[in-house]
């Protein structure tokens, strides 16, 4: 009993401290507070009076992904707008996200989206929810998979066209030689980032793969890079957390490179407007949120589709420092 | 080296001193040491890369190891010793980062002083440290169950707190806060010396090491966690307190996981709540290149920092290397599969000698 007891005590200790802690201290800048200062009253009634449907969006996103955050923030304001129950569930294994894709069909619900990052995975079950009459609509990837498999419409980004994109960019700024920062090993969409790059780019264009779970592993090895080839101009990475760490990397190694980036988020707002980045290639995950959903919903009500059978392109916008500031707000609240 | 966890030495032939009291020399001493394998690994690794990759030898490029090493070996002292000690810890990866989210948390929701939010996450960190030693003492279930069952609940916890309170699924930045810059500076910060760049956490590493290798060496706890490891109902006959001991090096653990999670927050200043999975695996990975073994007793501190230093110098050797990048992973797992033999051979042939 002595043990329990004074677990009890010192459990009481550490609570005490935290309580004393959070009260002596505070910080007159930033924090909570701030934020709150600079809230805006949003609004969650929704516009239109047609009956409450179910949509059921299955992604293919690790747990915890910035992008993923936003694409849900954008659908699940949409679904406020629409009258629309909005399920959202995700798995990085094509197995899995095909099972969960199943678990809505089961449940009957009255409009699909997913994506199609494993299109092969997913081809049979996406073609048991066209069959049971339910509309799917494809973002982000799959493009090329999208219409054959029955889909109503695309909403995403044509990877290849992005990277072709980035490559006529550089081109603009003169670079010569650059890095592409591939943060998952065996993703499909980030290969034809570099590869589109690799097309379009006129100097030379590297990959160099790092382990995105590990983000002091990722600074490393970019710095490592960066040391062994001191003639490299620009380093391009896959995604916004992605590019603070190349920043850093850049430093230390005491580079000239031109930091760039895809997707957007309020520190790569900053930096652009900073001008410690280039520029960053923004493929609007809000918008394929906020479309697809928008779209199953003109589908019920209205029978509309949007595309003509060819994906609705939601990027690239190249985003520099001059778009950025007005960017930044929208970036702190998670919807750019 | 008292006790090394070795079977017992039978009872002396008569007319043969007792091996234990056997004095031997400084070679021999040298060549029992745990870690001594893993320093020829070491050497191995080096030379390897110092001839197949130009930029390998620069002063620069020796910072950026040494980096790449101590993220990895500020964990991997106290999991060295918690695996001499005879358990796991699968739930070290993402304890770092719980620990870094919930001092970036707290200072941004009580707007308080980043250093508040700093002291906080160590209690918090260490309460989990203490919960898993306590669990594991208590339910006298296998260290990998438990932790893994913490494992699972942290990252959990981790992603469903940062969207609860944060709204996204990193943190928000903290860098205009208030006691930002001194936090900074200890878990952060970097220092110029002869042209090259060496960030704090190589110091925070070299002194952690330091001070594990004295615990394990010079104190009665040191004694205590090869008592435990060899054989823990033994040790508790001869009075070990075992359940404190193994509480003690989850704390451990849990200690530098804040470290390296304060160093996570300061250098990014926004935290991503999906990381750290499968660092775990890089820590023991570390550990057991260094000489620790798999099943407890046997290791050293000092080891976990050269396969730290392995692991630092072969993920970007492979880059300052510039070979093809997609065979990055195979690489990798060959050099350390390598490093581990050539570790596990020259114990062998060292114990042979004896």
């Amino acid at each position: 009993m002595a043990r329990v007891r004074t677990g009890v005590r010192a459990m009481g200790a550490v609570l005490a401290a935290v309580l004393g802690a959070s009260l002596m201290g505070c910080s007159s800048t930033g924090g909570k507070r701030a934020e709150e200062r600079a809230a805006q009253a949003a609004e969650g009634r929704s516009a239109v009076n047609t009956p409450r449907w179910t949509f059921a969006m299955v992604t293919h996103s690790g747990d915890g992904d910035t992008f993923w955050d936003i694409v849900q923030s954008g659908a699940e304001q949409a679904a406020v707008k629409d009258n629309i129950d909005f399920l959202y569930s995700h798995h990085d294994e094509a197995q899995q996200q095909a099972q969960l894709v199943q678990a809505a069909i089961d449940k009957k619900v009255d409009g699909l989206i997913v994506t199609l990052a494993k299109p092969d995975a997913m081809k049979a079950v996406v073609a048991k929810a066209t069959k049971a009459g339910i509309p799917v609509i494809t973002v982000n990837s799959g493009s090329a998979e999208s219409k054959e498999f029955g889909a109503l419409t695309h909403i995403g980004q044509d990877e290849s066209i992005a990277g072709e994109a980035v490559g006529d960019e550089l081109d603009k700024r003169g670079r010569k030689k650059a890095l592409c920062i591939l943060h998952e090993q065996g993703n499909v969409g980030h290969e034809q980032r570099c590869d589109g790059a690799k097309k379009s780019f006129d100097g030379t264009l590297q990959n160099l793969y790092v382990d995105g779970t590990n983000m002091p592993d990722v600074q490393a090895s970019i710095e490592a890079k960066l040391q062994s080839d001191k003639s490299i101009d620009a380093v391009v990475t896959l995604g916004a957390p992605f590019a603070d760490a190349a920043v850093k990397a850049k430093a230390t190694a005491g580079s000239d490179a031109e930091v760039d980036t895809f997707d957007l988020n309020a520190k790569v707002a900053t930096a652009l407007k900073a001008g410690t980045l280039g520029f960053a290639v923004d493929q609007q995950p809000y918008l394929q949120g906020y479309e697809a959903v928008d779209l199953l919903w003109l589908h019920r009500y209205n029978r509309n589709v949007l595309g003509g059978g060819l994906p609705v392109l939601t990027g690239p916008q190249i985003i520099t420092a001059d778009d950025a500031s007005e960017l930044a707000e929208y970036t702190k609240r998670g919807t750019r | 080296m008292t006790a090394t966890g070795q079977p017992a030495a039978p009872a002396p032939a008569p007319g043969r001193p007792d091996e234990r009291l056997l004095r031997t020399s400084p070679l021999r001493g040298l060549l029992g040491r745990p870690e001594l394998g893993s320093v020829v690994g070491a050497v191995a690794v080096f030379l390897f890369f110092a001839v197949v990759a130009d930029s390998f030898l620069q002063a620069s490029s020796f910072g950026t190891v040494l980096y790449a090493a101590s993220t990895i070996g500020i964990m991997a002292a106290p999991v060295a010793l918690l695996m001499i000690g005879g358990e796991f810890d699968l739930s070290a990866g993402v304890l770092v980062t719980s620990s870094a989210l919930i001092s970036s948390m707290f200072s941004y929701q009580m707007t308080a002083n980043v250093w508040v939010g700093v002291f906080v996450s160590l209690l918090v960190t260490l309460a989990f440290g203490a919960f898993n030693g306590f669990m594991l003492t208590r339910t006298k279930l296998p260290s990998f169950i438990i932790t893994l069952g913490t494992f699972l609940m942290l990252t959990g916890l981790n992603l469903g707190f940062t969207k609860l309170i944060s709204g996204t699924v990193s943190t928000k930045s903290i860098d205009d806060m208030e006691g930002f810059e001194s936090a900074r500076k200890v878990f952060a910060s970097q220092l110029s010396i002869g042209g090259m760049e060496l960030k704090v956490t190589i110091l925070w590493w070299f002194v952690l090491v330091a001070i594990a290798t004295w615990i394990l060496l010079r104190t009665r706890f040191g004694n205590w966690i090869f008592a435990v490891g060899g054989e823990a109902d033994a040790a508790r006959a001869v009075g070990v307190p075992v359940i404190r001991t193994k509480i003690g090096l989850y704390l451990g653990v849990a200690f530098a996981a804040w470290v390296s999670g304060q160093h996570l927050l300061f250098s990014y200043d926004v935290v991503q709540s999906g990381e750290g999975v499968g660092n775990e695996l890089t820590y023991i990975i570390a550990a057991v290149i260094g000489g620790c073994l798999i099943t407890g007793g046997y290791g050293s501190a000092i080891g976990s920092a050269v396969g730290a230093f392995i692991f630092g110098m072969t993920s970007k050797g492979i880059v300052y290397a510039e070979w093809n990048p997609d065979w990055f992973k195979f690489f990798l797992g060959a050099m350390l599969l390598l490093a581990t033999l050539l570790n596990a051979w020259v114990r062998k042939r060292a114990e042979a000698t004896k």
